[in-house]
């Protein structure tokens, strides 16, 4: 897999799939159009300023609440190459993965990485880099089952691949 | 070292005679649930597959609840094609307006889900099956997609948190009450990743609705999962709506549990969590004056028939406060006649409240109630994020029926027991 570099959007705790993407918009299931209003009830500016290959760093519980797999498809489809957090709301980290959408937890990087620091993820290591602040960090590598799923591009593709 | 009944139940779906917490397993499912929001995702995900079709057509359930009646053209779109997916795949349980509800109130009520059985679905509340000692979790489309595919889902073995029910719960104190009361206590992610077993003498002094209720919100807890153990009123709930076959699993005496804590039903108070997250709890007496607009008594949570009689009981002969609008949404069709017959439904309608087909419409903010910024809601729903059930400026403040229908008599968040 290749790595991830981008500019960093942090967010809080408890970051959940209403303020991903808001029910109102769930009335479509198109991934270009759910992008459109990706986290727009916490920062409506992220729209606008989001960059391909950006990174989202936040605390813990990231994408708590609903099942709606529209909000990692909406993070992915708006160009986000990776979410940093400390800890991932359980659905949200299930269907990351399923969606092939990068994530990892690491509690020092959620904590210490600042808005608008240039960040770069070496996927098969695990290791972030902080190119702004000039520090690293060890994140959490996956399980080989569920590396397995990423490196297919998903759950679809591994399950026909299998 | 012995197991929770969670992993009882896994372990058996897997063949194995033992699994740890931790351990990456394959489970056969006995149901996959999907929505008229999340199936159409799972629907396209399954296209992509290499598959002929679903794996059984009488374990699948397909139930538009959130967006039906159709609120709009993209809904109605979302809805077609759940409704052909389920013609073309000839799937036995699929619900069409008229014959649906609320999912995680219908399927138990159908009789298609009872203790032991896997099940998965592809929304966040299919955790509410546990109390029938089920295990059932909330789970992505793409996992729908699979499940309904090939049968089978991988889930890590969580490890478990026990909470010993004890005592008795006082008048106007619910189901409710005691999962807030949790939620309070242990935070939004305080069973991440994680089972809720419930066990103890106070289990009995809980209703079956008390129950789903309870286990319906472990997710709000971050919970995998939340699970109570099979007793006479299970096994009398089972027997009157299902004619499967269920399996009682109990865990190990020796199972190990990550945290244990202890909750004396006669100690809990009426107990409302303040905006925005279920977490944010104060009792009915720490409260203070919380003017209101909006009362909403329905969803998966507390749409079920005691949910009814206790906001009816307290609706009686009284009227909604000037200025404020109640919204009852009994969760499933039959809940709906029953309130017609028992008289509850004229009571509502006397009291100027509004009663709704099922739907879930206003707690996620679809429609049907959607608030306004600056506006105030107490609503039996599940979640209180910022903007869940409308403007972002608005509030959402979570309670029992029983709190919430006091609530629209006075026009502020009210003890019930003072009404």
């Amino acid at each position: 897999m290749e790595n991830a570099r981008g500019t960093v959007f942090k967010y809080g705790d408890n970051v959940d799939t209403d303020v991903i993407i808001p029910a109102r918009y769930l009335n479509s299931s198109d991934p270009n159009e759910l992008s459109t209003h990706c986290m727009e009830d916490i920062d409506k500016e992220f729209v606008s300023k989001v960059k391909k290959g950006d990174i989202i760093v936040a605390g813990k519980n990231f994408g708590c609440g609903s099942s709606r797999e529209h909000a990692p498809i909406s993070i992915k489809a708006s160009g986000v190459s990776c979410v940093i957090a400390e800890t991932f709301a359980r659905i949200f980290y299930r269907n990351s993965i399923n969606i092939g959408m990068p994530i990892i937890e690491c509690p020092e990087a959620s904590k210490e990485i600042e808005q608008g620091d240039d960040v770069e993820i070496d996927f098969n290591t695990g290791i972030i880099k902080d190119i702004t602040k000039g520090t690293t960090y060890q994140g959490q590598s996956f399980p080989e089952f569920m590396q397995k799923i990423i490196d297919a591009g998903g759950l679809v593709n591994y399950i026909n691949e299998k | 070292m012995g197991m929770t009944m969670t992993q009882k139940i896994l372990a058996d779906h897997a063949s194995l005679d033992h699994v740890e917490a931790g351990q990456l397993i394959e489970a056969d499912l006995d149901l996959v649930l999907g929505n008229d929001i999340t199936s159409p995702v799972a629907i396209k995900e399954m296209d992509k597959m290499k598959v002929n079709g679903v794996f059984d057509k009488d374990k699948i359930a397909l139930v538009p609840d959130h967006f039906v009646p159709n609120k709009d053209i993209k809904s109605a779109e979302h809805c077609k094609c759940v409704r052909e997916f389920a013609i073309k795949n000839k799937i036995t349980n699929y619900f069409e307006v008229g014959k649906m509800g609320i999912e995680h109130a219908l399927l138990p009520e159908q009789g298609l889900t009872v203790a032991g059985d896997v099940i998965i679905g592809a929304d966040s509340h299919t955790c509410t099956y546990g109390a029938l000692g089920a295990f059932s979790t909330g789970v992505g489309s793409t996992d729908m997609a699979a499940g309904m595919a090939t049968g089978k889902a991988w889930f890590k073995v969580p490890s478990a948190i026990r909470f010993n029910i004890t005592g008795k719960p006082s008048k106007y104190v619910s189901g409710k009450d005691v999962i807030l009361h949790i939620i309070g206590m242990i935070g939004v992610d305080g069973a991440l990743y994680r089972s809720m077993e419930f066990t103890g003498d106070g289990i009995k002094n809980l209703s079956m609705d008390d129950r789903f209720t309870i286990a319906n919100m472990a997710i709000e807890a971050g919970g995998k999962n939340g699970i109570f153990p099979v007793d006479d009123l299970t096994v009398e709930y089972m027997k009157e709506h299902s004619t499967r076959k269920y399996k009682i699993f109990e865990a190990d005496p020796d199972a190990v549990y990550d945290e244990e804590y202890t909750i004396d039903l006669g100690k809990l108070e009426p107990t409302v969590a303040f905006p925005h997250l279920p977490e944010n709890t104060k009792t009915i007496g720490e409260t203070g004056e919380v003017k209101i607009d909006q009362v909403v008594i329905g969803s998966c949570t507390n749409g079920r028939i005691d949910d009814m009689r206790i906001a009816a009981e307290i609706l009686k002969d009284r009227k909604v406060a000037e200025g404020v609008r109640c919204i009852i949404i009994p969760a499933t069709q039959s809940i709906y006649l029953q309130c017609i017959k028992e008289g509850l439904s004229e009571i509502f309608i006397n009291a100027g409240c509004v009663v709704s087909t099922p739907t879930c419409g206003p707690c996620l903010g679809g429609y049907m109630g959607v608030l306004a910024a600056g506006e105030r809601c107490v609503s039996t729903t599940n979640r209180n994020f910022v903007g869940r059930m409308g403007h972002v400026d608005s509030e959402v403040y979570l309670s029992s029926p029983a709190v919430a229908a006091a609530s629209a008599i006075t026009g502020y968040i009210f003890d019930p027991r003072k009404i």
